[in-house]
């Protein structure tokens, strides 16, 4: 039977690992290599990188990051964050990258998607949608959800499928960082909308809130960040939980 | 040992490049016959859509060369689906060693096939050592059926080969090189044939 996925997500800047991460027993937290290995370990069953740097100088670190987490990992990952051209894609994906996300660029130039799936396959090509319920309705949000755009999540998605991708990451902008659960019933809507893979992302803060986003949520995968970084969700833990709550998990 | 990747254009290949690293072995990449024939070990990758993968191929002149090939040769996803006898993916005819078609999966479930699943009735010294439902990486569309090759069976929608062995022909759907301890397992057990 086909697993559920646990995904660590890891912010990169300058080719390192930002924001908080605190795993006692690693001597340098923003080595994203050690961090990774880490979580491969401990049973993560892939890893997104949100590259956030803002220079050209500081994004051709990270293409040499992914090489390194290439090399030394082996479970899939995608790299994501600015991914704007096909380019940039190709030289991800031949630096070891399984996937690559697309968020802004595909909003602005929709074509893009075509463009990548076809030169790549659709199964590399992860459309990240950020999006804010607002008076009811779903609306998209641009650039890591600064700027509100009169796109509906629903109506999108099923444009980025058609169009060639091959999983949606999806993250509630109203759960994100409240640590108080998942969208289950955006989520859900979505899993019925779509045809392709969905990843939750925004909300995590507790166990039970993975349980509810596979049962009421319907994801196929569950992305968080802090809740792994800081250790207060042990994976391994979480993994051993959700397989006794009847969860297919590869433990 | 000298192994070669079959490197044609299709795909990411640098992982599989990685993994076998990690084993200690230097595997080199090549589309030149004489080193692809020449080699001890030879695995035939492939990511992408099926034609376009053939069409690279032709172009290359591997079509003619990859089935005749003598030594062991380890199909990976398309790789493996090229080695079949024809694909629906762009209606594409097949390598033939294989003697089973690749269709399509229905809308019936979520397509791609993505993620962990596991792997069960394995027969064949490329499996050894890889217990009965360990988890494989997979990202794939399409799908070969069972056969008499069918050396390891997984289920989406209904059965289907995980694994196919014709003599020294061997194919994988899922991803060793991604599929962590167990496919490092299997790389090794390739490279032991």
């Amino acid at each position: 039977m086909l697993a559920k996925r646990i995904i660590p997500c890891l912010d990169i800047k300058n080719g390192r690992t930002v924001k908080g991460v605190n795993f006692l027993n690693l001597r340098d937290a923003g080595d994203p290599v050690a961090l990774a290995k880490q979580y491969a370990i401990n049973g993560a069953d892939e890893l997104v990188f949100l590259d956030i740097s803002a220079t050209l100088e500081s994004r051709s670190t990270t293409v040499e990051m992914v090489r390194n987490v290439a090399a030394q990992i082996d479970i899939p990952f995608t790299v994501g964050g600015g991914v704007s051209t096909k380019e940039g894609v190709e030289q991800l994906l031949k630096s070891g990258a399984d996937k690559v996300g697309v968020n802004s660029a595909a909003i602005k130039r929709p074509n893009l998607i075509n463009e990548l799936s076809l030169a790549f396959g659709s199964q590399c090509i992860v459309v990240a949608i950020d999006a804010k319920e607002i008076e009811g309705k779903w609306r998209v949000h641009l650039a890591g959800g600064t700027i509100p755009t009169d796109l509906d999540l629903f109506e999108w998605a099923k444009e980025v499928e058609t169009r060639g991708a091959g999983e949606i990451l999806f993250t509630s902008m109203n759960n994100d960082g409240v640590k108080t659960g998942f969208a289950n019933q955006a989520l859900a809507q979505l899993s019925e909308t779509v045809n392709i893979p969905i990843i939750a992302s925004g909300g995590a803060g507790a166990m039970s809130h993975f349980e509810t986003v596979f049962k009421e949520g319907k994801a196929d995968a569950a992305l968080a960040a802090s809740v792994f970084h800081f250790g207060e969700i042990d994976i391994k833990e979480l993994k051993q939980e959700l397989q006794s709550k009847q969860i297919n998990i590869r433990l | 040992m000298n192994v070669i990747i079959i490197d044609y254009g299709a795909g990411n290949i640098q992982s599989i490049q990685f993994a076998l690293q990690r084993l200690g072995i230097t595997a080199v990449l090549s589309n030149n016959p004489e080193l692809i024939q020449g080699a001890d070990k030879v695995i035939f990758p492939g990511v992408g859509e099926a034609s376009q993968a053939m069409q690279m191929l032709k172009n290359s002149k591997l079509d003619a060369l990859i089935p005749n090939l003598k030594q062991e040769v380890l199909g990976i996803c398309l790789g493996m689906q090229l080695l079949c006898k024809h694909s629906e993916e762009g209606d594409t005819k097949g390598l033939g060693v294989f003697d089973v078609n690749v269709k399509r999966f229905t809308n019936a479930v979520k397509v791609p096939h993505m993620g962990w699943n596991t792997i069960y009735n394995q027969n064949s010294d490329l499996l050894i050592n890889i217990p009965q439902n360990s988890y494989m990486y997979s990202v794939h569309s399409y799908y070969a059926g069972l056969t008499e090759q069918t050396i390891a069976s997984s289920n989406y929608e209904h059965e289907f080969s995980a694994a196919l062995q014709s003599n020294n022909f061997y194919g994988v759907q899922f991803h060793p090189e991604k599929s962590s301890k167990d496919g490092s397992q299997l790389l090794q057990n390739f490279l032991n044939l």
